[in-house]
């Protein structure tokens, strides 16, 4: 490839030193102005709505969870990171099934929330937890109990629980 | 006995000063680049980061010191201690402030006042790069061969330069010693304003001399990996890494000593008040001395982060075609002054 190259230079370009103490003033200017960090564990990110963290059930008014296990989410999920075991409840509303086990494997999961467009229950949707690493990686199985509960919760009890 | 004393002390005194700088000087450079940078810089360890270095200096003494493979151990172990002496000897020479008065005398605030000091600084202050020579040939490593190779070529070129733009100084003042130099600019202008193209050239030279940017080819992490020191780890690599920023020291008081006025502050020190109080006025130098080599490691730094590294081609195009000429021109500029006044 043939370069294209200003080879006539004015005498001011070619001294270098005024361009010099341009840069020099860019860099000093830039010294007073404020920086662009966010110290992460003091200050933390504010999440954009409709942020997808990792995914979580959702509770029903009447205290028993949303999902009716029709295992639509497990098989829409690409990285295969949901396994339900179908279990069966019988109530007034005569609702029959409900996922006797409910397991993420967070380690798999790539938040991309395809669970969530794809449950017609509204039963599972994505949350704002993003923290999950941790030594042990069991502590990447979130069960039914996990998945229902208090996030933030867990999210502190997932960094004790490696120590 | 008490001058034996007095000279260890004024040793004593500037070795620590000497050490403690080139170790702030880290947390500096890392803060000045932080703030140029729009970040925060080190700030976990103690307030503002100041217990940074002292972090940094445990970790250096805690780590594997390795030797690689087929490398000549005994220069391997020298290289450091070669390229960190002869910045630390060239401390010796320069005049960090006037005269204090103590143990019912006037003493001296310079170490050894020699009649030659500029020769001495330029003698020694060149046998740094056989530091660099040794280290990078003892590594058994092409990058770092190659580090030492450009770090001799830079040392050559720039060091011409170097001299050259002090000449005219060594014209007007009639003397090669440090404090007859600082005395004469206590008397007439600053030799900064009054040769201003000698300033330019002894800086730009100095900063070749150090192995900063815009000159440091002979580390260029993007082509040597990390040049001469690439094989060297733990306290060894610290003492390149001293010498490298007490290289800077050097250069800084010697830029401060030969154009900026040594440990002068105009107008101030004429005040009848210091005329009474010979001991402030004592401390007014040296003070004044430690802040105008403040502001010139400062400016060290801040161009290190303001400018892009040449190209090897160009530094030599810059080293031999133009700043050596420019340097010889110089002198002819400030005799044919000099000729003039006396005509």
């Amino acid at each position: 490839m043939k370069v294209k190259r200003n080879d006539k230079l004015s005498l001011r370009e070619k001294l270098y030193l005024p361009a010099i103490f341009q840069g020099l003033g860019i860099t000093f200017r830039n010294m007073f102005r404020k920086d662009v960090v966010l110290s992460y564990p003091e200050e933390r990110w504010e999440l954009p709505e409709g942020y997808r963290g990792i995914p979580r059930l959702v509770m029903g008014d009447d205290n028993i969870e949303k999902c009716v296990a029709c295992k639509l989410c497990e098989s829409v999920c690409p990285s295969k990171a949901i396994s339900i075991v179908i279990g069966e409840f019988r109530d007034q509303d005569m609702r029959e099934r409900v996922p006797a086990e409910f397991q993420i494997d967070i380690g798999r999961c790539i938040n991309c929330g395809y669970c969530m467009e794809a449950c017609p229950k509204e039963a599972i949707v994505m949350s704002d937890l993003y923290e999950v690493a941790t030594v042990r990686r069991e502590d990447m199985i979130f069960d039914k109990e996990r998945l229902l509960g208090d996030y933030e919760r867990y999210s502190v009890d997932m960094r004790c629980a490696g120590k | 006995m008490t001058g034996l004393l007095i000279t260890l002390g004024k040793i004593l005194a500037v070795f620590t000063v000497t050490m403690l700088t080139v170790a702030y000087l880290t947390l500096l450079e890392r803060k000045v680049c932080a703030y140029i940078q729009l970040r925060k810089g080190p700030n976990r360890v103690g307030p503002w980061g100041l217990f940074q270095p002292i972090a940094d200096g445990l970790k250096f003494v805690f780590k594997e010191d390795f030797v690689p493979a087929g490398a000549n151990r005994a220069l391997h172990a020298v290289a450091p201690v070669l390229a960190m002496a002869p910045a630390l000897t060239t401390c010796a020479v320069i005049p960090f402030g006037s005269t204090l008065p103590m143990f019912g005398g006037e003493v001296n605030m310079i170490i050894a006042d020699l009649s030659i000091g500029v020769l001495f600084v330029f003698a020694i202050g060149s046998l740094s790069v056989y530091g660099l020579i040794t280290g990078g040939w003892a590594s058994n490593n092409k990058y770092a061969l190659f580090g030492a190779l450009r770090a001799g070529a830079q040392m050559i070129s720039y060091e011409i330069t170097l001299g050259l733009a002090i000449i005219p100084i060594i014209m007007a003042t009639g003397s090669l010693r440090l404090s007859d130099i600082v005395a004469y600019q206590g008397a007439h202008p600053w030799f900064m304003i009054v040769q201003p193209l000698g300033f330019l050239l002894f800086v730009v030279a100095s900063f070749a001399e150090t192995n900063r940017l815009p000159f440091d080819i002979p580390e260029a992490e993007p082509e040597l990996v990390a040049g001469y020191h690439t094989e060297y780890s733990s306290m060894k690599f610290a003492g390149f890494y001293m010498g490298e920023y007490a290289a800077m020291i050097t250069a800084a008081a010697l830029i401060v000593t030969l154009f900026c006025g040594g440990y002068h502050l105009p107008w101030l020190e004429n005040l009848n008040f210091f005329k009474e109080h010979a001991t402030l006025l004592g401390l007014l130098h040296i003070g004044t001395f430690l802040a105008k080599m403040g502001i010139c490691l400062f400016g060290f730094i801040w161009v290190r982060w303001s400018l892009p590294r040449f190209r090897y081609d160009q530094l030599m195009k810059l080293g031999w075609k133009v700043l050596l000429p420019l340097g010889l021109i110089n002198i002819l500029i400030y005799g044919l002054f000099t000729l003039k006044d006396s005509i």
